[in-house]
Parts: structure tokens; C-alpha cells; sequence
């Protein structure tokens, strides 16, 4: 694997740190299996082709792919909570409604954003090689995401979110809406997804709406690594981890692809990748069986 | 105080499931008045404190708490006033988060959650102090998962929790039954004390009869839905036991009593 190769590989890990961390949020702290970050993504993306090719300002086209990704948030909430519909499924109407949406953000169903002002390009001219700057920009505001999260999970506020996520009827107890912090926690991680896809949009180049396809399943392959190299209860270590799994599965898979021994091509990523995850899923539940066996 | 009106539950009405749980309970408790509630199983005990605490809306009747009607209140609104410990020591708490994670939850029920650390300083502080006022040596353990604790240590964290923002109703469902009975002892003591500490109005459903007697000041018997006994006072200081099993037998219509635990516990 060339060093080029590798950096990409690294930069590739830290956009999907964002939505890594978004889809801990939803699982991990909400409990709340969201398939809308499948739709989320390609929205951010789409958005940030939209508007930056308009001339926008690239900082402008992430903040507005983080208010289209926290509205899709909200339309799952709605849906499960408003009207009681099973979360999982909730959250896949949402999804395939954005396919359509994603559609008519872009007019096509795929965009390029060469040669136009991105969030990165200013930081070009620090002087390091270009393949450099970018993982090193998208480390420090994946790493200023992760420690306002961590922030705001600590709060009263996410405090109320982390239980009603654990114990619905005993956040209720204890006055905790909990219908309110599946809206907020929801609206938080798909509008970090959105900020994943606005960053990939303008780092790779294009905006595709069939970009999104299996956006879940990496985001939590990322956590689930994570989770497996740290395990620890300190909010901003388990975050950080999420962003950490998310760039060591990349580099697993660009290394997988690059080792010519294995026979894999570029287009088994996905079969890998829910491979990986399955036994990811199934591993520890075969451990707990064997303590129960005993 | 609760004043409970002609309240009315129903489960699935219309269907053949139908259950009528409670059937014109009326009830009516002064501030700070301490009231266990007993009766046999379906005798619609739990179901009462369910629909105080707004887990179930009634068909029929009203509930006020203080000078509010809070029949159609939703549960997490009428928390600030409404504090509970449920008879699963599991449900009372988050495992996952620490002790004082879950401690800090219980000090903001009934206020406006906002993005102020929820381990200011000066909480755990307080939170410490309440926890060491247990005896049971948890102040060291204020970072633990609360899933690390036995059922009792979490039965008496849930009873701090219950008192840390300052409710007026305190709803108590059968909160030992699921401890060995020196834990058990030792929460419904703690109850006692705090109860009276905090000037909470509290009705405690329990299962045992010595309970029934021994703690709070009024006693109060369901049955089929309908109070069928309702002492305090002198009458409730001379009754015994025996004399309560008595007047279980009796309601239930000559029924043997197939439960000794409940003469025992």
C-alpha cells in the first residue's frame, strides 16, 4: 500500500468518524437502531455539491448538510414517536423517501465539485503535500466534534438523553421526556452524518446519491472496533474510539484490497464489510453462551 | 396530598379481555400522611399508584396532587411532583451509568435539563453527602456502574433519588419485596426516615402484613378494586397480624389464605 493509498485511507475514516460518531449516538446512547443515515449521507453530500458549485461558502454548505441531516433526524423521530412506528422501520421510510430527495437536491444523480473553494483549500498552503492536509484538517474538526459531544453527553441534558436511551421508565420517573431526547438525539447524529457527507462531497470530489448505500453498517463497523480496542466508560474516550474504529477499518479494508494474495477487488467492500460486522455482532453472543453453558 | 375521586381503570375495555382493576377507589391523603396499601394479587393496588403516577390514564374519576388535577398528566410531567421506587430493583435505575450519574438525573427531575455539567462540583458534593447519610459505604463508590450494586444498595439509592429534588407524593410498589429480609429491613427503615425527613405524603403497596403495620400511619386494605378496609389511628395501633390476616380471609370471601408469607413477612 502506497503512502498515498494509505492517507486516503486515513482520510476516508476520519469523514466517516463523523458518522460513526452519529451512529453511536443513535445505538449506543439512544438505543435506537437508525437506518436513516443511509439516506442522511447522500443528503449532506448532495447539499454541499448543490451549494458550493453555486458559489456558496463551503463552511455555509456544511452547516446547512448538518440542518438537512438533523431534519431527516426529526422526520424518523416523528415517525416513532409521534405515531408509534417501530424504530428500524421508521427510520428505512425515511431513508428510501431521501433517495427521491437526494434526486431532487442535485437534478442527477451525481455531481462533481472539482476545482471549487472546499473547506481544505485554504490549508493548502501550509506548505505540507496535499494528501497530508487533508487528513490533518478533518482530524482537528472531527476532533472538536468529538469533544463537543462528549460535552454535551455530560451535560443534564445528555445525561437525560443517556438514560432514556438505557431505561425509558425510569428516565420517565425522573421527569425525562423521552420522546423529546429521541427528537434531539436523532436531529444530533444525522445532522453529524450530514456534516460526513458535506465533507465527502468536497474531500472526494463528487456527490452520488447511491452513496449512502450501506452507510450504517460501516458507521457501526467503526464503532463496534472501536468499542473492541477501548473499552472504557469516559464519554470522550468512547467517541474517540468510534473515530479511531472508523480509520482503522478503513485502512483494514484498503489493505485487503491492496494484498493481491486475497483475490478481492474493490467492489467486494461491501460483502467484507457485513461479513466483518455479522461476526463483529456474533462473536461476543457465542462468548456469553459459553459462560452460561458453564 | 392526594385526593383521589370515584377513580375507575379498565383494561381493554369492550374485549373479552376486559379487566376492571379499579372500581371507585375515593381517597384522600393530607400532606405528609404515610398510608400502606395491601390486598391479593389483582387486587388493583399496583394499578392505583399507576394511574397517580400517570402510567395509565383512568376512565373515570380524578387525581390531584397538591391543589392540581393531574388525571390526564403525562408521567414525566407530573415527576417534578411525583417520586417512585418500583419493586424491581433493576427498573428504579440506569446500570449503565454511575452511581452519581443516576443520582444527578434524580436531583433535576421536575426541572429544566440545560447544558450545565451534570457533575458540577458542588453536586457531587452534595450528592456524596446524601449517599454517605446511608451508612452503607457507597460515598467511595460514587463513579461505580450502578449495575455493580446488589438489589438492596440499589433499593436505598432509588430512595435518595426519590428525595433528592424535593417531590410531595412519594409512590412506593412493593420496593422490598425483591431483597433478602435484612435488606429489606434496613430500606424499609430508611423509607420510615425519610418519609418523615422529607414531610412526603406516600402510599406504599406491600405484601407483608408487619410492614402494613409498622410503618406510616394508616393502613389500607383493596380488594376486587374497592377499598375494603381503611385504618389509622387507634383502631390501626390495636390491630395485629393476626388480626389483619383475619380480615384478609374474610374479604376474600372465606378464601384460604395459601400465602403464609404474608402472616411471616
Amino acid at each position: 500500500m502506497s503512502a498515498i493509498a494509505f492517507w486516503g485511507a486515513v482520510e476516508l475514516g476520519l469523514i466517516y468518524g463523523f458518522v460513526a460518531v452519529g451512529v453511536y449516538l443513535a445505538f449506543r446512547v439512544l438505543d435506537f437502531p437508525d437506518l436513516t443515515v443511509d439516506g442522511s449521507f447522500p443528503l449532506g453530500a448532495a447539499i454541499a455539491a448543490v451549494t458550493i458549485t453555486a458559489g456558496w461558502d463551503p463552511w455555509l454548505a456544511c452547516l446547512l448538510a448538518a440542518f438537512g441531516g438533523a431534519a431527516c433526524g426529526i422526520v424518523t423521530a416523528f415517525l416513532n414517536v409521534r405515531f408509534g412506528i417501530l424504530n428500524l422501520l421508521a427510520s428505512i421510510l425515511t431513508m428510501i423517501a431521501l433517495f427521491s430527495v437526494n434526486l431532487r437536491v442535485m437534478g442527477r444523480p451525481n455531481m462533481a465539485v472539482f476545482n471549487r473553494e472546499t473547506v481544505i483549500t485554504p490549508f493548502y498552503d501550509l506548505g505540507l503535500p496535499d494528501h497530508v492536509v487533508r487528513p490533518l484538517v478533518l482530524s482537528v474538526l472531527v476532533l472538536v466534534t468529538v469533544l463537543v459531544l462528549a460535552r454535551f453527553l455530560a451535560s443534564d441534558f445528555g445525561l437525560a438523553m443517556r438514560a432514556a436511551g438505557a431505561n425509558q421508565r425510569m428516565a420517565r420517573a425522573n421527569g425525562v421526556d423521552v420522546g423529546r431526547q429521541i427528537y434531539a438525539g436523532m436531529a444530533i447524529s444525522n445532522a453529524l452524518t450530514g456534516i460526513g457527507g458535506a465533507l465527502f462531497a468536497q474531500v472526494a470530489g463528487f456527490a452520488d446519491v447511491t452513496s449512502g448505500v450501506g452507510t450504517i453498517v460501516v458507521g457501526l463497523a467503526a464503532v463496534i472496533v472501536g468499542e473492541t480496542l477501548f473499552r472504557t466508560r469516559a464519554l470522550f474516550i468512547a467517541l474517540l474510539a468510534c473515530v479511531i474504529g472508523s480509520v482503522i477499518y478503513r485502512v483494514a479494508v484498503q489493505l485487503a484490497l491492496s494484498a493481491d494474495f486475497l483475490f478481492l477487488r474493490a467492489s467486494d467492500l461491501n460483502l467484507v464489510t457485513a461479513v466483518l460486522v455479522a461476526l463483529a455482532l456474533i462473536l461476543p453472543r457465542l462468548r456469553s453462551r459459553k459462560v452460561v453453558a458453564q | 396530598m392526594i385526593i383521589v375521586e370515584d377513580l375507575h381503570v379498565t383494561f381493554n375495555p369492550g374485549s373479552p379481555l376486559e379487566r376492571r382493576a379499579v372500581r371507585g377507589v375515593g381517597l384522600t391523603l393530607g400532606e405528609g400522611e404515610f398510608a400502606t396499601v395491601i390486598g391479593s394479587n389483582g387486587a388493583g393496588k399496583s394499578t392505583l399508584l399507576a394511574a397517580i403516577a400517570g402510567d395509565v390514564i383512568p376512565q373515570k374519576g380524578h387525581i390531584r396532587i397538591g391543589e392540581r388535577d393531574v388525571t390526564r398528566e403525562a408521567p414525566a410531567k407530573r415527576a417534578a411532583r411525583v417520586a417512585r421506587v418500583f419493586q424491581d430493583p433493576l427498573a428504579g435505575s440506569c446500570a449503565d451509568l454511575s452511581i452519581e450519574e443516576n443520582l444527578a438525573l434524580a436531583a433535576m427531575r421536575g426541572s429544566r435539563r440545560g447544558f450545565g455539567l451534570a457533575l458540577r462540583a458542588e453536586r457531587r458534593k452534595l450528592l456524596r453527602e446524601r449517599v454517605a447519610e446511608l451508612g452503607l459505604g457507597l460515598e467511595g463508590r460514587m463513579g461505580d456502574r450502578m449495575g455493580l450494586l446488589s438489589g438492596g444498595q440499589r433499593q436505598a439509592l432509588a430512595l435518595v433519588m426519590a428525595t433528592l429534588a424535593g417531590a410531595e407524593v412519594l409512590l412506593l410498589d412493593e420496593h422490598t419485596a425483591a431483597l433478602d429480609p435484612g435488606m429489606a429491613e434496613f430500606v424499609a427503615e430508611l423509607t420510615q426516615r425519610l418519609v418523615t425527613a422529607h414531610r412526603l405524603t406516600t402510599l406504599m403497596v406491600t405484601h407483608s402484613m408487619r410492614q402494613a403495620l409498622d410503618l406510616g400511619t394508616r393502613t389500607i386494605m383493596l380488594h376486587e378494586g374497592r377499598i375494603v378496609l381503611d385504618i389509622s389511628g387507634e383502631k390501626r395501633r390495636s390491630m395485629t397480624v393476626d388480626g389483619l390476616v383475619d380480615m384478609f380471609r374474610r374479604v376474600r370471601g372465606g378464601e384460604e389464605l395459601d400465602d403464609d408469607a404474608l402472616r411471616i413477612g
